[in-house]
């Protein structure tokens, strides 16, 4: 009795060791990329999402949910990450379904341009925040690089192990609560970078997309079209990477083929009213807020204008959420525009580091 | 598939629970399955070489026994047959055990010839896509072992084919042994024995602390390894020096850590497998590190060609002329010291078809007889000197020992005969100690950190080896932590093979 009450001590102590060790371990995306805990922060707002915008750093830096929510009273979270592949998608947006019952799913088609796993990092960046579940297995099998460790994203430690040669004073501060990065899945940048001269994209040999990207497009339209959801196809504005003429035809022809809405900002710059010298901050790549304020206005109105999204904000239940949201948009809003004004550059871009 | 690999991890725990499952009698059935499993990791085709060493040695295992049970039934229900009728009936049939014994060992150990031909860089412009089978030396070694001890009747042919099977196979031993006797590893291996927590507990420690001396110490030193002899030009003198005694503590940490997981494994299935390792860093003198480094296979040598070699027919007539002409002293030694000649050839040859290992192979046969001719200056030594005995002369021959196969060993990491010898020359003749200290260790290929974590690794094996008493079970709890975080795996890092996989 006395050998196996040792032998259960001793295998419960290195279990909760190992769970310890695997918090203080683990990247806690307090310095940039501040990206990375993006997928994790989503499980704190589900559950009161009229429209879910899913897709890489074209959504979640492009578009303003306070905007739709003050403008429109639309209720909604961008389950965005960087780099985000089109089955990465497929699988937080399913995953996302289990939580949430939206009317509308926004998906940023710019991922259809790559068909394989790019890069390890991104990879960590938008699964290691998922929940443990089948989806997030499922995520991983269809994501990962060959030479990457599947289970490590089941038990992180396997991964993150060699940490321990670099663990700062966050990672011993946020061990069990993360700071908020962004507002319903939006990072906020205040600051102008104005685009130069683009020059002319080279010409490709191939402009199809590949058949993995196409089938978990087609995974996506099906899912949304059996739980009775809107699904919406959208080109938000960037200069770069370029979006092809050809690129743009092919989402068309889907969407007209399945009788999608597809919504291209590149073609309604001028109805959005961007300005590629103020609503940028990264020379064209990316929107800034008041470019991304401008965005999210124009799509508003887009995805209102079959009045299926309900008007959230005589509703208690929604204000009270959206209140603190806009709070901490506000205050971070402010945050950047007094650094630019007496260091003249942004240095804060998430909610935790607002100074109190 | 790797033991340091999670396919490895979880193919052993899945294989625990079913053995444990299993009622008593059908877990070998099990065994032999998931050896089978494990060997094909490695390759389909490589199954065919095993199945080769495994059908070869049983029909020959099975006829031999044979023969020798016809002799005994013969002799037996003739007893009154004249004795020179007995002894030539003997010789007869001993000569058809014979050829069944020498047709199979040519076989065998022609296949394992080729395959060693085959794998050398030479070959590699013919065959380049080659990879020598996994552990083929050790269970082809194990397997010719097992017929020689039926043919000298030492223990009966296993003629069940899925038994002998699973002795050639044994999944933890099949790729860097121990090389295990049948007489010694078939009393557990078929038994099935019940499940005990101690016993269970005993294997699981061991094969954490096989894991520990891996991948947190072994893999790390192998580093530096690796950048000290990848361009021995720049790393000379000093360098060399440090360089063979790193290497000497991490292919101690690969490959008894290998050893521990193979024994650790076989521990919790309650089969009890020879042990490999005897603390051989405090060897007094050269045959004692050989009695305490991989034993088994210094054991294998022994028996199956030392000895048969001292007692051979030629031998004796040698022996016979040498005492006539040269002397009772002469005569003596001059077998056994043909027959340390061509054991230690023989074993330069089982570590690889090369000239570093036969120089190897060679350097530890002259070491050898020289230490026999020195045998009577020592004793000089020590009537003229009688107080130089205790600790701190045990000591001084410990170090000298461990100096001594640390040079000797420099033929497995350094380029050519010729070149290991000028290499471990600039230790005497351009020590360059100024280079050595302003070089420092950080520019061999690991940080501060990593070095701290492998000497701190080496600083707890060695004090453990001072501890007689079997830890409480917290402490192995402290080492799988210290595996996870401090070990060398995973993205980023190249966790390399065991060492000895390569035999």
């Amino acid at each position: 009795m006395k050998k196996w009450a040792a032998a259960i001590t001793a295998i419960a102590v290195t279990i909760a060791s190992l769970w310890f060790l695997t918090r203080l371990l683990e990247p806690k995306y307090t310095t940039r990329p501040v990206e990375g805990a993006l997928t994790g922060e989503y499980y704190d707002q589900s559950g009161y999402n009229d429209v879910l915008i899913i897709g890489d750093c074209e959504v979640y830096e492009n578009i303003s949910p306070i905007t739709l929510w003050r403008e429109y009273g639309i209720s909604s979270y961008i389950r965005g990450s960087s780099q985000q592949l089109v089955w990465q998608s497929y699988y937080l947006l399913e995953e996302a379904l289990k939580y949430d019952k939206p009317k509308v799913v926004v998906w940023s088609v710019l991922a259809m341009v790559y068909d394989t796993p790019q890069k390890e990092a991104y990879n960590r960046m938008t699964i290691d925040g998922m929940r443990l579940s089948p989806l997030k297995w499922a995520n991983v099998q269809a994501s990962a690089l060959p030479q990457e460790e599947k289970l490590s994203y089941v038990f992180p430690l396997l991964r993150y192990h060699d940490r321990w040669q670099e663990l700062t004073k966050d990672d011993f501060r946020y061990i069990f609560r993360r700071p908020q990065v962004s507002v319903a899945g939006y990072m906020m940048r205040s600051d102008s970078l104005g685009s130069g001269r683009i020059p002319d994209p080279p010409r490709l040999a191939d402009y199809t997309f590949g058949d993995t990207a196409w089938l978990y497009l087609e995974k996506m339209r099906q899912l949304c079209e059996k739980e009775n959801i809107r699904f919406v196809l959208l080109k938000a504005p960037s200069l770069y990477p370029p979006w092809y003429a050809e690129y743009n035809q092919q989402i068309a022809d889907y969407a007209a083929k399945h009788n999608l809405a597809y919504y291209n900002a590149l073609e309604e710059q001028e109805a959005i009213g961007l300005d590629w010298q103020t609503d940028t901050y990264d020379g064209g790549l990316h929107l800034n807020l008041s470019g991304s304020e401008k965005c999210a206005a124009w799509l508003g109105e887009k995805l209102t204008a079959s009045g299926d999204i309900p008007d959230r904000r005589s509703d208690s239940k929604y204000t009270e959420i959206w209140q603190k949201n806009e709070a901490a948009y506000d205050a971070l809003a402010a945050t950047q525009a007094e650094e630019l004004r007496t260091e003249g550059k942004v240095e804060t871009i998430m909610i935790g580091e607002i100074p109190q | 598939m790797y033991f340091t690999s999670i396919p490895f991890i979880a193919f052993l725990c899945l294989t625990l629970l079913v053995y444990y499952i299993l009622p008593r009698r059908a877990r070998w059935v099990l065994l032999l399955a998931a050896s089978l499993g494990f060997y094909a990791f490695s390759g389909w085709d490589n199954l065919c070489y095993m199945a080769f060493v495994i059908l070869s040695s049983y029909a020959a295992g099975c006829f031999i026994q044979k023969t020798n049970d016809q002799t005994k039934a013969y002799l037996a229900e003739h007893k009154d047959l004249p004795r020179e009728e007995k002894k030539a009936y003997r010789a007869a049939q001993k000569r058809k055990s014979t050829a069944w014994l020498v047709t199979a060992m040519l076989l065998n150990f022609g296949v394992l010839a080729a395959v060693k031909i085959l794998a050398l860089p030479q070959i590699g412009g013919i065959f380049t896509d080659y990879v020598m089978p996994m552990g083929i030396s050790f269970f082809t070694f194990r397997t010719m072992g097992y017929l020689i001890d039926v043919y000298r009747g030492k223990h009966p042919a296993q003629c069940n084919l899925a038994k002998l099977a699973l002795f050639t196979s044994f999944f933890p031993a099949v790729i860097q042994g121990p090389i295990s006797r049948y007489d010694s590893l078939s009393k557990t291996l078929f038994e099935g024995t019940g499940f005990s927590l101690d016993v269970f507990g005993k294997g699981a420690e061991r094969i954490i602390w096989g894991y520990f001396k891996k991948l947190v110490i072994a893999d790390r030193l192998l580093v530096m390894v690796g950048t000290l002899t990848g361009t021995p030009g720049e790393y000379e003198g000093l360098y060399t020096l440090l360089s063979i005694v790193i290497y000497a503590a991490a292919l101690y940490c690969d490959f008894t850590g290998g050893i521990d997981i193979t024994i650790g494994i076989g521990e919790t299935m309650g089969i009890t497998q020879e042990e490999n390792f005897l603390s051989p860093f405090r060897s007094l003198n050269i045959f004692d590190y050989w009695r305490r480094w991989h034993i088994t296979m210094g054991t294998w040598f022994k028996d199956y060609i030392f000895y048969p070699i001292s007692v051979a027919r030629p031998m004796m007539k040698l022996t016979k002329w040498c005492k006539k002409h040269l002397g009772d002293k002469t005569a003596r030694r001059v077998p056994v010291y043909i027959a340390t000649l061509v054991t230690w050839f023989a074993t330069g040859i089982w570590h690889g078809a090369s000239w570093n290992f036969i120089a190897w192979g060679i350097a530890n046969a002259l070491v050898i007889v020289a230490s026999q001719e020195l045998q009577p200056l020592y004793q000089k030594f020590h009537l003229r000197f009688p107080k130089m005995k205790g600790k701190g002369y045990d000591s001084f021959q410990i170090i000298r020992t461990f100096i001594l196969m640390s040079f000797i060993r420099a033929f497995d990491i350094y380029p050519g005969v010729i070149g290991t010898l000028k290499q471990l020359s600039t230790i005497f003749w351009k020590p360059s100690p100024a280079k050595f200290i302003a070089g420092g260790l950080t520019s061999l290929g690991l940080d501060t950190a990593g070095l701290i974590a492998a000497a701190a690794g080496l600083a707890i094996v060695i004090a453990s080896s001072f501890i007689k008493k079997r830890p409480p079970a917290i402490v192995f709890a402290l080492l799988v932590i210290a595996i996870l975080i401090f070990g060398v795996y995973g993205l980023g890092f190249d966790a390399a093979q065991f060492i000895y996989n390569r035999f």
